[in-house]
This record gives C-alpha cells, structure tokens and sequence, in this order.
C-alpha cells in the first residue's frame, strides 16, 4: 500500500472531543479528549475493548447518542458537525456519512420489505422517483453481492441470513455514494467465513467509491486486513496511534503490547501451543479514573511518573506516537521498556 | 457476473410472505374469530344496505306510523285497513311492529348504521389522539419542556383523563350539547383513547432503543417519519386488537346514552332507543327489547371475538404452534 502524504487535507478531523453521560452519580466522561484525523478514501481502525469509548466516539461523529459533547470539534469537509443544527445534520446522516451497525438482525426495520428500505434512502437524499429508485436499489443490492436481487428486495428482514443483511445494510449506507462510512464493529455478530466476505466487500466497495473508512473493532485480525492507520483506545482517549505497520511490528504503548500478546498467532498447527497471556485487572470505570494513566494499574513498565501524571502522546517515529512516559527520553533515560519485549 | 463477493443462490427463494397475510393464515384457523369476522360482515352489508333504503331510496320507512298495526308480533301480516302505501315491503313484518305500528325491521336497519358508524368513527378518532400522544411520549420522553418532561406532562394528563368517570363525562357532555350523531362520535372518542395513549407509549419505550431506529435516525430520515412510518407500523398489533374492542365498548355506550334519552333524537332509530322504547311493553311485546339488545350482544361478541383471534393471530410463538 502507497504511504500517504500526511499533509493531505483531513476528511474528517476530531480534536479535543470530550463526551460525558450524565448519570445518578453525576457526569461521566466516556471520552476524554480525543483526536484523530481520516483523510478522503483511507481507512482507519479505532480499536480497544469493549466500554473503551469507541462506539460513542462514532456515535458523536453521526450525533447520535445520548451523551453530550462536552467539548472538541468535528470537522467533516470544513464544517463542525457539533456546531449543525439538527436539519442540517440530517443531511450530512446518510448521505455524507453512512454508518453500519453491529447488529445486522436488528438494525432492519422488521415489517418493510428490504428493497423499500434502501429505496426510502436514495428519495430522501438524492430526491429520485419511486421507479429510478428501484433500478438504483437493485444495482446496489447486486453491487453488494445479493443474488437475484429482483427477488430479494421484495423479501423482510426475517427471510435474509445475518451476512446477507449487513450487505443489506452495507447497500442503504453506500446508497448515496457517502464520503465517509463508519462502521461499528461490522463483522463481531457475523461468524467467521462471512466475516471475511463482509470484510472484502467492504474493501473493494471502498475503493470503488473512494470512501474513507472509519472501522471500529475489537478485532486485530480485521484491523491488520483491512485498516491503513490504526488509533488504538484505552478509557476514552487514544493511547497510541500509528500505521498498521508501526502498531503490529513495533507496538509502542504497554496496552498495545498486551493487546497484540492476548491475540493467538497464527503458527505451525503442531508446534507446541502456548498460553496467550491476558491483561490482569479491568478497564477502571470512567466514573472514577486515575489522575495519572489510566493504564498504570495494569501496566508490567509502570514506575514513577505513571500514577501521578498523565502522560501526553509522545512521538514514537515519524507520526507513530504513543501516550506512554516511557518515550519521555527526559523522564525514561534508560531507555527501558521501549522496544516491544 | 459472478465475483467472488456474490453470494452462491443455494436454494431457490420461497415465495415471500406479508405480515399481513402471516397473520390472516393464522387468524383463519380460528374458528370463533372467524364466526365473528363473518358476523360483522354481515352487519357490514346490512348497515350499508341499512343507510341506503331507509334514508336514500326510502324502501324501508323507519319512521311511517301504521296507528291500526300497533304492537304486532314479528313475522305478522299487515291489517287490511292500511293503505296500499303503507304495506311494509315483502307484505310482511319480520321482526314486528312497536307501539306506533312502526316497522321494527326498518328500525333496526337504520340503528345498523348508526350503531357501526359511531363504533368505527369515534375509534378512529380515540386512535388519532392515543397513538400520536402514546407516540410522542414514547419518542421525546426524557425531553424537557418547561420543568417537566414530555412524557410526565403527557402521561399525567393521560391519568388525570383517566380519573374521570368517562360515562357520567358523557353523560354531561350529551346534556349540554345538541343532541346529534356526530357530538356523540366526538366524545366517545375524546373519552377512550388512555388506554391506547398508554400502551403504544410503552410500545414505543422499547422501540426506541431497538437498533433499526438508531439506524433509521443514522440515514438522516426525519423524526416524524422515523415515528410514523418506522415505529407506529411496529406499534401497531396491539393498537389494532385494543381497536376491535373500543369498537364494541364505543357501540355499547352509545346504545346506554341512547336508551337513557341522551343519544340520537328520537325519530332516527338506533339500537339504544329501540331498547328503551321496548322496556314499557316487556311483557306485551317482548320482541321490542330482544331484537335490539340481541343485536348489540351479537356486535359486541363479534368484535371481541374478532380481537381476539387478532391478538393470538399476531402473537408469533401461539401462531407458530397453531400452524
């Protein structure tokens, strides 16, 4: 894969984003000042566990969730998404930025059938005829890999297996040619063969259109496929960040480390096998979090700045950086801890 | 053109089946809800043909007095002191004449009309306010407005409105409005439609966290059409068997204000006045009151059966087994 200019103008462009949940217990920040940037028709993974902030930062991006923005800016082609009246976000949704869900079987509604779902779209936001829109839903049903479309869009959601409604779902997020699909954890309901359909159609619909990705996942493999950058997440800010290359060769933040050494690899299926090491302890709850990293209490390297001061993300090589005091050369002169073990 | 991102067709599609018609191969399976489909039916057609040939092509003549064919038993035969245009139709009173010699027949035909239309209009209208209330508090719940949140400001007037004694409610406000069909409609409706407002609220609570709606709202749609066209159909089985039911309850009470004076002016037949007019000569002319109230019994019962059979029709594990 071609390196990509750095400079290039951001598609989308998120700085500072802060999201808080108000709760019994008061508010509770979900994310916590995060910045990322996708640039036109790259793809880029946002990864970290479950509860880590990963879906409401995509939620923000669509402003879909409950949360509040408490802070930051989402700058979609120049405009800022937080500051758009809700008519004028209702025309970025679907049209300019798609987003497909975890749930293919839930994610339809059950009593329409499937072809007027994704028709519904293309008159909203592209203003077509009851009768171009049915060309365009059987082009796009065919497009994402539907046999006998004709048929197909006259069935409900209940007759269509989960992979072939998340292509369901996939054909109503392209249907208006979006600029930026965001999909949220697309293949964890699916099992694992048609995972690797979905995952390909994604691909090559990417480059058809030329859309960027934002992928959101838990899944390693997926993110080594698929992803160009990788942002990796840890209680609601982002931890490291680099590409792919720099995150699986040379993972830099302890988190990323434990994340990749939790992950089996893929070997001689008759060498001896070997334990996956897991992370100890949980993900502190966002209600309560350290002063300093958030990682510190389940970190192997952590020492003395740790606890009391959050670290900063520090450079790494070239854009590869991590938020681990460890590349502080100032406070970690030794050096320790640096290269992956 | 076959990539390898087609998906291989493995079997031939089977025909595609409407929820409507999932839930009509069930319904008819059921024997009693058929019984009552086909009893309103019926009444469906005799209230038409009721509207036609007692208002419109007067062949039935619901008000025409016959002073010498007083109180006749059903099935009689006209005197021969009437004269020739008198004679009812078929020269024969089916269901007897009342203490004016009127033709009970044309009576209860004209009532038919009545009685359905009042049952179809003021559900229609208690289904209006109920679902778009029941809608909105489900939707914008946790909205504030002013102090209070939309769904406590909605909820609350649904229980202050449900705190009256609706048939005394009525009652007054019969009294104190023209006495006419329409105003009738108006307020059972304005009076019924709690406990519709009540459960599609609850209805929409758990449709609002379903992931198609989060969808619906992440392709942009707009609100009003994510509840009314997205949500409301999902919404809408037990809305329909609640309906069947009002139906029946809309009817009864407007036989009740009817016999009591309150409803249609007394020279328009319905059911209800039909009744109260039989009560004096219970013992001389019993068909008076049992041809109406049997009448009223029998739409009742249909529509409950039919409600029924509805609500198992459109439950889908007691169709899975029935079939």
């Amino acid at each position: 894969m071609a390196e990509r200019d750095d400079e290039s103008p951001a598609l989308l462009a998120i700085r500072e984003l802060r999201v808080e949940f108000e709760t019994d217990a008061g508010s509770v920040p979900a994310v916590r000042g995060v910045n990322f940037d996708i640039r036109a028709g790259e793809t880029v993974a946002l990864v970290g566990e479950s509860g880590c902030g990963k879906s409401v930062t995509a939620l923000a991006v669509m402003r879909l969730m409950t949360g509040r923005v408490t802070g930051g800016s989402i700058h979609f082609e120049g405009q800022d998404l937080a500051r758009l009246t809700e008519p004028e976000m209702r025309r970025v949704r679907g049209a300019q930025i798609g987003m497909i869900f975890q749930e293919p079987m839930t994610s339809l509604n059950p009593v329409f059938k499937i072809g007027r779902q994704i028709a519904e779209v293309l008159v909203l936001h592209q203003g077509l005829t009851a009768a171009a829109a049915r060309t365009q839903t059987l082009d796009l049903l065919q497009r994402v890999g539907i046999p006998s479309p004709e048929q197909r869009a006259e069935q409900y959601p209940h007759e269509l297996s989960g992979g072939m409604k998340q292509r369901v779902m996939i054909a109503i997020a392209i249907a208006c040619k979006p600029k930026l699909l965001i999909a949220d954890e697309p293949t964890t309901a699916l099992d694992v063969t048609i995972q690797a359909q979905i995952m390909a159609l994604l691909r090559s619909l990417k480059d058809e259109l030329n859309m960027a990705v934002l992928l959101i996942t838990h899944d390693l493999g997926v993110v080594a496929h698929f992803a160009e950058r990788v942002d990796v997440m840890y209680a609601g800010k982002i931890v490291e960040h680099g590409s792919v290359r720099d995150i699986f060769k040379r993972p830099a933040h302890p988190y990323t480390r434990a994340l990749l050494g939790a992950l089996p690899a893929v070997r001689d299926p008759l060498a001896p096998a070997q334990r996956l090491e897991a992370i100890p302890g949980r993900v502190p709850s966002p209600a309560m979090l350290p002063p300093g990293c958030a990682f510190c209490a389940r970190c192997k390297y952590a020492f003395e700045p740790c606890q009391p001061e959050q670290p900063p993300l520090l450079p790494v090589a070239g854009s590869h950086v991590a938020a681990c005091w460890l590349h502080d050369p100032a406070r970690n002169p030794s050096g320790r801890g640096v290269v992956g073990p | 053109m076959t990539s390898p991102l087609t998906l291989p067709e493995a079997e031939r599609l089977a025909p595609t089946e409407t929820p409507f018609r999932q839930v009509w191969r069930a319904f008819r399976k059921d024997r009693l809800a058929m019984t009552g489909l086909y009893v309103l039916l019926v009444l469906l057609v005799l209230a038409v043909l009721g509207k036609v040939l007692t208002e419109w092509w007067v062949v039935f003549d619901p008000a025409m007095v016959r002073l010498p064919d007083k109180l006749r038993p059903p099935m009689s035969v006209p005197s021969a002191a009437l004269m020739r245009d008198q004679i009812p139709p078929w020269g024969v009173y089916p269901f007897g004449t009342d203490e004016l010699g009127r033709n009970v027949f044309a009576r209860m035909l004209q009532g038919s009309s009545v009685s359905l239309s009042v049952g179809f209009v003021a559900v229609s209208i208690s289904l209006l306010i109920g679902v778009t209330l029941g809608g909105i508090a489900g939707f914008y719940g946790p909205r504030k407005w002013g102090p209070f949140s939309v769904d406590a400001l909605i909820m609350r007037f649904t229980d202050v409105v449900l705190c009256f004694p609706t048939f005394f409610l009525i009652l007054t406000v019969v009294a104190l409005l023209p006495p006419s069909i329409y105003n009738i409609m108006a307020v059972i409706g304005l009076t019924s439609w709690m406990g519709t407002a009540r459960f599609v609220r609850a209805e929409f609570l758990s449709l609002r966290e379903r992931d198609f709606v989060t969808a619906a709202q992440a392709l942009g749609l707009p609100e009003w059409r994510i509840i009314f066209r997205h949500m409301v159909p999902n919404a809408l089985s037990p809305v329909l068997v609640s309906a069947s039911i009002d139906v029946a309850y809309a009817i009864l009470t407007e036989s009740a204000l009817s016999f009591l004076g309150f409803g249609v002016r007394p020279p328009f037949a319905t059911w209800g006045n039909i009744l109260a007019d039989g009560r004096t000569f219970i013992f001389d002319a019993p068909w008076l009151f049992a041809i109406p109230g049997t009448a009223i019994l029998l739409v009742v019962l249909a529509f409950n059966l039919v409600g029924e059979g509805l609500r198992d029709a459109m439950n889908p594990k007691l169709r899975k087994r029935a079939s």
